[in-house]
């Protein structure tokens, strides 16, 4: 839920309570002052009745309302010294409406002469029902329009408030350490903001700190191992030249020259992995894919022929990329290594060109692969057969730098897409 | 043949003499770039192997001053730093070749003896080996006169083996100058053998008088017989 629904969610609960809780005290005090008015209107009507019944005696005979809003009656017995005045609610019939409505009624005694007569004064009064639609009707406008204008002012108000906040998150959400882009903190005068702002500024400057410190220590450590591995390379070569070694000797020697091969290769890699993320190959040129292809599958021919795997290349269509002929050399040679080397006796290899895009598929021993562990450094089984397992990684990181899409597929083959397209404009997500 | 060696690591300064020196050249040695400016201006050699990491001066701007001396000196330079700005601008510069540590000495080899071959224009450009002649710019074998037909790596292969005669070359030597560097898993090396195997037929059957030998788990060594 968005923080500006969440807000209004809350406030429509309490303004529900709140103005429903308003209207029943509305309607009581609003019925109170009316029935207040009414009876003030009646007592003084009883009155201006009293005295007019003194000069003009007729009135008294008024038993019934008829056309007038008062009735007298004559009375007698005990009970008029215990009377009091009684305003009561009734109810009567009203010939415009044609039907019985309220009315508010004062029951009284007084005296005439030596008579006693009970006197009804009435008024019609409001009709409650009515009231209580008319002010529902209002009450529910009220909340709506209430509810609206919220609704209005938050989208308008809040927004334009959580404005840093949005900008920052928008920013957060594309942050890649390793692309060391900076975020844009938007000026803002709200503390809560401002706070955030340093808190996720000193966060982003310790990671990339610490990140290019990592990166810094693996680029020296493996330029600094270059020439010491160099050296006891060449000079385990030199000994082995030495014609007074035996077969075991010669054995030991050659696991020990191996291991450093491997040794100089996974730092070659390592190396080479840097300086893509360091964007240190800086020339581009329109590398025409199809080309490269078949000049490098030709360099796997013996490869292949030798542990039985089929290559075969289909051409659907040209493919040209715009990148550093190096690197496009360095990234279909480790899919095609990657398709050979990862392959059983007898396997085959299907490479397609498409108009933007080669699909590497080939046949494996193993199901689908996880496609998290796949482009991560060191993972699955690639180091068992000597490798660096740092193909696919080498792979993706060229496919990030130029905004390529590296796609793997599962299907029934081990099936590798490379999607060439125009890198991203400046500041486009 | 005269060879200077450029190269302020001890070690590897060490190893490469060695080698050199086994293959009857005429090795100095220079450990900074003052010693080498010095030498150069001294005396005259036919190839220089100049590591461009030198502690008191850039390699790139001693091989500027060395081409300056003599445009047909030839130099390969020697770097741990493999980096692609390095070797365009010393080929630019007009090096011979590069060559990234960490290398094999037969690489090593091959390198020197490609770049003595090119620059001696006057010298005998063919290599031999009893009745085995290889024209590295038409880039033909022959034995007694009749022509081979080897494919690309193949030929690859022998002429290798040729710049390396009598000293033992590595599987993986031999698989990365031939096959480059997409070669580098350790099981891809066994279907070399395969090659040398063919390579060894088409010899045998045109009478050539050397062999390839294998030497266990290692690699290969070819002799006159």
């Amino acid at each position: 839920m968005k923080l500006l629904n969440h807000t209004i969610s809350y406030l429509a609960g309490i303004l529900f309570i709140l103005i429903t809780g308003w209207a029943v005290l509305l309607y009581y005090n609003l019925l109170d002052e009316i029935y207040d008015s009414l009876d003030d209107g009646l007592a003084n009507y009883k009155l201006l009745i009293m005295q007019r019944a003194e000069q003009d005696s007729t009135i008294l005979q008024r038993h019934n309302f008829g056309e007038f809003n008062y009735a007298i009656k004559p009375i007698s017995g005990p009970q008029v010294y215990t009377y009091t005045d009684v305003y009561a609610d009734t109810l009567m019939f009203m010939e415009n409406e044609q039907e019985f409505e309220p009315v508010r009624m004062l029951k009284t005694v007084f005296r005439n002469g030596d008579n006693f007569y009970e006197l009804r004064v009435i008024n019609t009064m409001v009709e409650t029902d009515d009231l209580i639609a008319d002010l529902l009707v209002s009450i529910i406008w009220l909340y709506l329009g209430l509810l609206a204008s919220i609704l209005v002012l938050n989208n308008f108000l809040l927004r334009k408030t959580w404005q840093p906040f949005y900008r920052l998150i928008q920013q957060l959400k594309m942050f890649r350490l390793e692309k060391q882009e900076p975020i844009r903190y938007g000026k803002t005068n709200v503390q809560e903001f401002r706070d955030l702002n340093e808190a996720v500024e000193k966060l982003i400057r310790n990671s990339t700190n610490t990140y290019l410190s990592q990166k810094q220590f693996i680029e020296n450590a493996s330029h600094e191992l270059q020439t010491p591995l160099a050296i006891s390379l060449n000079k385990l070569e030199l000994l082995v030249e030495e014609n007074n070694l035996n077969e075991e000797q010669l054995r030991l020697l050659s696991g020990a020259i191996g291991n450093l091969e491997r040794m100089a290769r996974l730092n070659k890699s390592l190396l080479l992995l840097s300086k893509i993320e360091n964007r240190q190959f800086i020339t581009e040129e329109e590398v025409d894919i199809n080309q490269l292809l078949k000049t490098l599958l030709e360099d796997f021919e013996e490869q292949a022929a030798f542990k039985d795997v089929s290559v075969t290349l289909k051409e659907d269509g040209e493919c040209r990329a715009q990148m550093n002929p190096d690197l496009a050399t360095v990234l279909v040679t480790n899919l095609l290594k990657n398709a050979i080397v990862h392959n059983y006796q007898g396997g085959a290899v299907q490479v397609t060109v498409q108009p933007g895009k080669v699909i590497v598929a080939n046949t494996s021993k193993e199901e689908a692969l996880d496609e998290k562990l796949l482009f991560s450094r060191f993972q699955q089984g690639s180091q068992v057969d000597g490798g660096s397992g740092l193909g696919l990684p080498i792979v993706k990181a060229i496919a990030d730098l130029y905004n390529y899409a590296v796609e793997y597929n599962y299907t029934g083959m081990q099936q590798f897409s490379i999607v060439f397209r125009a890198p991203a404009k400046k500041g486009e997500y | 043949m005269k060879i200077l060696v450029v190269e302020d690591e001890p070690g590897m300064l060490d190893n490469m003499v060695r080698s050199l020196e086994e293959e009857k050249y005429v090795v100095e040695t220079a450990a900074t770039y003052e010693a080498a400016t010095e030498k150069i201006h001294l005396y005259k050699y036919d190839c220089i192997l100049l590591d461009i990491g030198l502690p008191d001066g850039n390699g790139l701007t001693l091989l500027e001053e060395l081409k300056k001396q003599d445009a047909t000196l030839g130099v390969i330079i020697v770097s741990a730093k493999n980096a692609v700005d390095d070797k365009v601008a010393g080929l630019n510069l007009g090096a011979d070749d590069y060559l990234p540590k960490p290398f094999h000495m037969a690489e090593l080899h091959a390198r020197v003896k490609s770049v003595l071959r090119r620059r001696k224009f006057e010298g005998n450009r063919l290599l031999e080996l009893n009745n085995l002649t290889v024209d590295p710019d038409e880039r033909t074998v022959c034995v007694n006169d009749v022509q081979l037909a080897l494919n690309r790596k193949e030929y690859d292969i022998l002429l290798y083996f040729l710049s390396n005669r009598n000293r033992l070359v590595s599987k993986t030597a031999l698989g990365e100058h031939v096959w480059g560097d997409q070669i580098d898993e350790a099981d891809s090396f066994d279907f070399i053998y395969s090659q040398i195997k063919n390579l060894r037929k088409k010899l045998k059957e045109h009478g050539a008088q050397l062999e390839i030998q294998a030497i266990y788990g290692i690699g290969y060594k070819v002799q006159a017989t």
